[in-house]
């Protein structure tokens, strides 16, 4: 069934510029498994069950969005997680401790992650060290950094930061938001502005493309090379205030491994990890093709949550394929 | 004769490498409206005279004028700023990126801080449509051919109101078609006043495209002359600095060979070339003619087992193969030296030595390293046989110049002893004693029994050197002709453009 409608737009594809391809095959099979849940399960087909994807994932679309740019220049970050865990701790640690209020502690935890990417990418800008080497010593250091915060799981019990947490945002017919998913939603926008209409944004696409191009032809590469990783510094720090919203604890266990969602995000979206091509719509997709298949299976009910791996991965796999078939298409 | 006032003077310029001394005393003078050709042999001194003039190095001594004023240019940048702007050899723009962007890029006009990509689009048209190009400016550069690649990065190179435009080989990698394109835009550029800096290896193209010359060897200037009161041959011995015996035709015969080597019988692979048979005698050398993109390399990449054939068979030495893949083809002693010696061939990091002994090694297994003395004993002998300078085999390749670093990779083979070699391009951007040698060395080897399959975008040479030749056009294998009498390189370019129907 799935394979069908991949077949079906690979061939429509022809008639559409090949950089759109990628996108379109991951919204088709978007509304295929969105088809498919509705059939199989009563209650599925509803708004409301993709506005959850969105309350349930917002954090992880907002680093996925901060990855984007990385993978974008070619790079990648693998301390997104860590990032996200150690922004968690610091808000609940300061939150519940000294007590002070959120209104200086989210700022401050934004501050602390864009400063980590900072210097991350001046270290890989300087020192001209691959991104995977650096990244995986940022990760290391802010989830050790977690525990000496503390080991334990601290609750956040602030009442202005739980109020706007469980603020229900409705929309007509029902459906409701949570304000997690307006900011991931005004991330995404300013994101994809960022990356269509500036010269940051263009210069990440030339800096994928080709960084020895992009230097001969006087981009400031090195400049937006540092950009990116405080840019994704920053979209964990945003990331990890998000996710306390969700947990309303902070804990050194926190988003585990979600470094490698973000990147299958990215990378389901249709963003070549080389670099210089995929769009932020593309990193949407592949946040929402990733929480649709949570849902459908808890609609499924009897399968463990272990099946989610599995899928992800043979998710992955399907889609690197096609990125290497259109890539070769293109070079013939 | 009256002469404009240049727009450009380079004068008295010296430059100094740790143990070499790359430029001594140079000038350097460029008119309005005119192609300077900027001539001389690899190590000549022509690109560190580029360098210093755009600024990538700083000039040791003597003076750069722009239009009057002194000038020095901290950086490309600074001197594309000033009007002074270079393409490259490789096209380095972002094949990812629209046409139009790639024009614009890093400059692209702008309204209240965001990009105005419609204005963008429409300047970018109107400036190809000044270079008399016909491209969708909102497609990616990728879905177009290198020459067009080319003619993008002129217009992003004229685009900052240039006065003077280098051209680094330019034409290296193009077809004949698309250098007439290229110099139908170079010509126009040059009505509009702009003075074009051109360097290249093909010594027709010179005589075709400028009107001056400035010819350097060793570092050293040897005279500036007008193109059209300099013969051909004069040229070439200034730039050796010796007289050169005219080249000989090395081979130019028809010989019938008998004892067939590697037979390829109906051999295609979808989509890269069609079904072909083509067999290769003990002794003899093959030329492929055809133009850029038309099969040859492919045919190459088949008989190496590079790339997996979807039809037909191989025989080598009358016993069918299966060359499925490099390993098996070596296994064979066939040998292939690539097109693209800096991707495929040489790994520019390890020294002479180490690059030559790579393909012995790879054929012996990691288990069996092959003793150091004999190493010592076999790179000594082709450093020399080669003539590879500087004939230190513990050298770096990456400080080579082009034709060095092509004979390394032919060293490379040579070791092997093969019975097939096959010659992609040897002599591509190379200069043209080093041409000379290299070709002499192909026939010396057929001589002694090897079979060498040549290809080679100079149908002179493919001419001079080969036996028999195969034209190719539009992947498929059209003709094979005997190289006797007959066979002129009109009669060949015929062939190509007729298909071999005539």
């Amino acid at each position: 069934m799935t394979t069908a409608i991949l077949d079906r737009l690979g061939a429509r594809g022809r008639s559409v510029p090949a950089k759109y391809v990628p996108v379109l095959v991951t919204a088709g099979l978007f509304v295929a498994m969105f088809v498919v849940g509705g059939i199989r399960y009563e209650g599925f087909a509803t708004g409301q069950v993709i506005l959850n994807v969105f309350i349930d994932n917002a954090f992880l679309l907002v680093v996925a969005v901060g990855m984007t740019f990385v993978i974008l220049t070619g790079g990648i970050d693998l301390s997104v997680g860590s990032v996200v865990a150690l922004s968690t701790m610091i808000s609940a640690s300061l939150m519940a401790g000294p007590g002070w209020p959120p209104y200086l502690v989210v700022p401050l935890v934004l501050l602390i992650g864009s400063a980590l990417g900072l210097v991350m990418g001046y270290i890989v800008h300087a020192f001209d060290i691959q991104p995977f080497i650096v990244t995986l010593a940022g990760m290391f250091l802010a989830r050790g950094l977690c525990y000496t915060i503390g080991t334990d799981s601290i609750p956040i019990e602030d009442p202005t930061f739980t109020a706007f947490a469980q603020t229900r945002i409705d929309l007509f017919a029902d459906l409701w938001i949570s304000p997690s998913v307006v900011i991931a939603a005004v991330v995404v926008l300013v994101a994809a502005y960022v990356l269509h209409y500036t010269r940051l944004g263009r210069t990440v696409y030339a800096t994928g493309g080709s960084e020895q191009s992009a230097l001969l032809m006087g981009l400031r590469v090195g400049r937006t090379k540092v950009a990116v990783y405080t840019i994704s510094g920053f979209c964990s720090a945003l990331g990890g205030v998000l996710l306390s919203f969700y947990m309303l604890s902070g804990y050194g266990l926190h988003a585990v491994g979600m470094e490698l969602d973000a990147i299958a995000a990215v990378v389901i979206g249709g963003t070549l990890l080389t670099g210089g091509s995929g769009f932020l719509l593309g990193t949407v997709l592949g946040v929402l093709v990733l929480g649709l298949i949570q849902t459908v299976l808890s609609f499924e009910g009897t399968l463990s949550s272990w099946w989610t791996k599995i899928f992800i991965g043979l998710l992955l796999f399907v889609f690197i394929l096609l990125q290497r078939l259109f890539s070769a298409r293109r070079r013939t | 004769m009256d002469v404009p006032a240049p727009v450009l003077r380079m004068s008295g310029i010296g430059k100094q490498f740790p143990g070499v001394r790359a430029l001594d005393g140079v000038d350097l003078r460029l008119l309005p409206g005119e192609v300077h050709a900027l001539m001389g042999e690899n190590g000549a001194g022509k690109s560190t005279l580029i360098k210093v003039l755009t600024g990538v190095h700083p000039a040791d001594s003597g003076t750069i004028e722009l239009a009057g004023r002194t000038v020095s240019f901290a950086g490309p940048l600074e001197a594309q700023q000033a009007g002074i702007s270079t393409v490259y050899q490789e096209v380095n723009l972002c094949a990812n990126l629209s046409v139009a962007e790639n024009i614009f890029i890093g400059r692209e006009p702008r309204r209240r801080g965001r990009i105005d990509w419609k204005r963008m689009r429409a300047r970018a048209a109107e400036l190809l449509e000044r270079l008399e190009l016909d491209v969708d400016v909102s497609a990616p550069l990728s879905s177009y051919s290198l020459a067009l690649q080319q003619m993008v990065a002129i217009a992003r190179a004229i685009d900052v109101e240039a006065r003077v435009l280098i051209l680094d080989e330019p034409t290296s990698s193009l077809d004949a078609g698309e250098v007439r394109q290229l110099f139908h835009v170079m010509r126009r550029l040059k009505e509009e006043g702009i003075a074009i800096l051109f360097v290249s290896h093909f010594l027709d193209q010179i005589y075709e495209i400028s009107d001056r010359m400035t010819i350097l060897r060793n570092g050293r200037l040897v005279g500036e002359y007008l193109t059209r009161e300099l013969s051909q041959v004069t040229l070439v011995s200034k730039m050796i600095g010796q007289e050169l015996a005219e080249l000989e035709r090395l081979h130019g015969e028809a010989r019938t060979f008998d004892r067939p080597l590697v037979e390829a019988r109906e051999l295609g692979r979808t989509g890269a070339v069609e079904p072909f048979s083509l067999t290769i005698h003990e002794g003899e050398v093959v030329g492929l003619a055809g133009l850029l993109g038309s099969g040859r390399t492919e045919i190459a990449r088949l008989l190496f087992g590079a790339d997996h054939a979807s039809s037909g068979e191989v025989a080598v030495g009358g016993v069918p193969a299966a060359l499925r893949t490099p390993r098996a083809a070596m296994a064979h002693r066939i040998a292939f030296c690539s097109e693209n010696r800096k991707r495929d061939g040489l790994i520019p990091d390890l020294t002479v030595r180490e690059n030559i002994v790579l393909a012995l090694q790879a054929t012996r297994g990691w288990t069996r390293p092959v003793p150091r003395d004999q190493q010592d004993e076999l790179v000594g002998r082709y450093v020399k046989a080669l003539k590879i300078s500087p004939p230190n085999p513990e050298h770096l390749v990456r400080n080579l110049s082009g034709g060095n670093q092509q004979k390394v990779v032919l060293a490379r083979w040579l070791i092997l002893e093969p019975r097939l070699l096959i010659l992609d391009e040897p002599t591509r951007g190379i200069d043209v004693g080093a041409k000379a040698e290299i070709q002499r060395l192909v026939a010396e080897l057929s001589d002694g029994g090897m079979a060498v399959l040549f290809i080679s975008a100079e149908l002179e040479e493919v001419l001079r050197l080969s036996h028999r030749v195969g034209v190719l056009r539009d992947r498929r294998l059209v003709a094979d002709l005997p190289n006797d009498d007959t066979l002129t390189t009109d009669r060949l370019m015929e062939t190509i453009a007729s298909g071999g129907r005539a």
